[in-house]
């Protein structure tokens, strides 16, 4: 289960941006494409594990999941994909392998705990 | 009243670690000239089998090395020693992938100007090491016959990132009733144009081939030196 990593990695790399910024954290904001291999339920699980006794205990993962968009040459157009296991064109069935979306794997953004 | 949520926009590659010292390790790699290859299969695809007979058959006129990858034992590690090549394994414990720093660790003491291919061999897992750049020149995704041919289709994140797809044991594809045709279509759904070659590590079936091909992907990474 590589998502107990990915986890570790997102706790580290949110609490390294807070921490610059000097606030604290409530929630954490990350764009996850369906092509990234990560499986959300074990990614909500993996982020309460690697968040334990860090500065980021208690805060939540919000996850906003981006569809796999190819360009496609043929109809010069992106289009979304429905699945992930193939690329062909949705309007002309033309194969191809310019991705737009779907890798994402970033944070994007930091709710801050309000200040009492 | 109840005061609208703060956010702050902040944009940060979760796996910004790993990717730059993956970068730094594409740059040693071209510094020394040493070939790398991060091989991607589920446990049983014939890997090891495959990898073991890769090393014996370059050593004579290359510098072969291999890192291998696993969770606790060290029996892939032993066999591809009997190669005569420097074998070094990586214990990941729980870890289901390398990571770049795993690679660094264990390259500290080795001398790359010493090593024309490096092998990498991963955890047996097709989903967690795609994520996982290890700076490597190509990655090599194994199937073997005996898999199905719709796997691929299965991990559709791993087929995206590999350069080549190794069909395994294809001495067995027609006591499996394996259909070529059907694994080419859905490997090629996910990674139009991705290389595809078939061997066989066991009777030698397609080594010719594969090997021919690394000491290309060799020759051009010299020329580029
Ligand atoms: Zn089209």
């Amino acid at each position: 289960m590589h998502e107990l990593s990915i986890a570790t990695n997102i706790v580290a790399v949110a609490q390294e941006e807070a921490a610059a910024r000097g606030v604290e954290v409530e929630a954490v904001y990350l764009r996850l494409g369906a092509l990234a291999g990560v499986v959300v339920d074990s990614l909500l699980f993996g982020y309460e594990v690697a968040s334990q006794g860090t500065p980021l205990e208690g805060s939540r993962l919000l996850i906003e999941e981006v569809p796999l968009t190819i360009y496609c040459p043929n109809c010069q157009a992106e289009f979304e994909l429905a699945g992930i296991q193939s690329l062909r064109c949705p309007k002309c069935q033309e194969l191809s392998s310019d991705i737009r979306r779907g890798k994402e794997l970033e944070i994007v953004a930091l709710e801050l705990k309000e200040q009492p | 009243m109840t005061k609208s949520p703060r956010i702050l926009e902040v944009r940060a590659n979760v796996l910004k670690d790993n990717d730059v010292l993956a970068r730094s390790l594409r740059e040693r790699f071209a510094q020394t000239g040493s070939l790398v290859l991060n091989l991607v299969s589920s446990p049983g695809s014939g890997k090891t089998t495959l990898l073991r007979q890769t090393l014996l058959e370059l050593s004579p006129r290359y510098r072969v090395a291999a890192l291998v990858g696993d969770l606790a034992t060290d029996n892939d590690a032993r066999r591809l020693a009997e190669s005569g090549a420097p074998v070094r394994q990586i214990e990941t414990k729980t870890l289901c992938h390398l990571e770049a720093r795993m690679i660094e660790e264990h390259l500290q003491d080795w001398d790359l100007r010493q090593i024309d291919l490096l092998f990498i061999e991963n955890v047996g897992n097709l989903v967690c090491p795609s994520s996982w750049d290890l700076g490597e020149d190509l990655r090599v995704a194994l199937f073997s016959t005996t898999e199905g041919e719709d796997k691929p289709l299965k991990y559709p994140t791993l087929i995206n990132t590999a350069d080549i797809a190794l069909i395994t044991k294809i001495d067995l594809a027609e006591a499996v009733e394996f259909d070529r045709e059907a694994m080419y279509r859905n490997l090629r759904e996910m990674r139009p144009g991705i290389e595809i070659l078939e061997v066989s590590g066991k009777r030698g079936t397609g080594m010719a081939a594969w090997l021919e091909r690394l000491e290309r992907a060799l020759q051009t990474k010299r020329s580029q030196r």
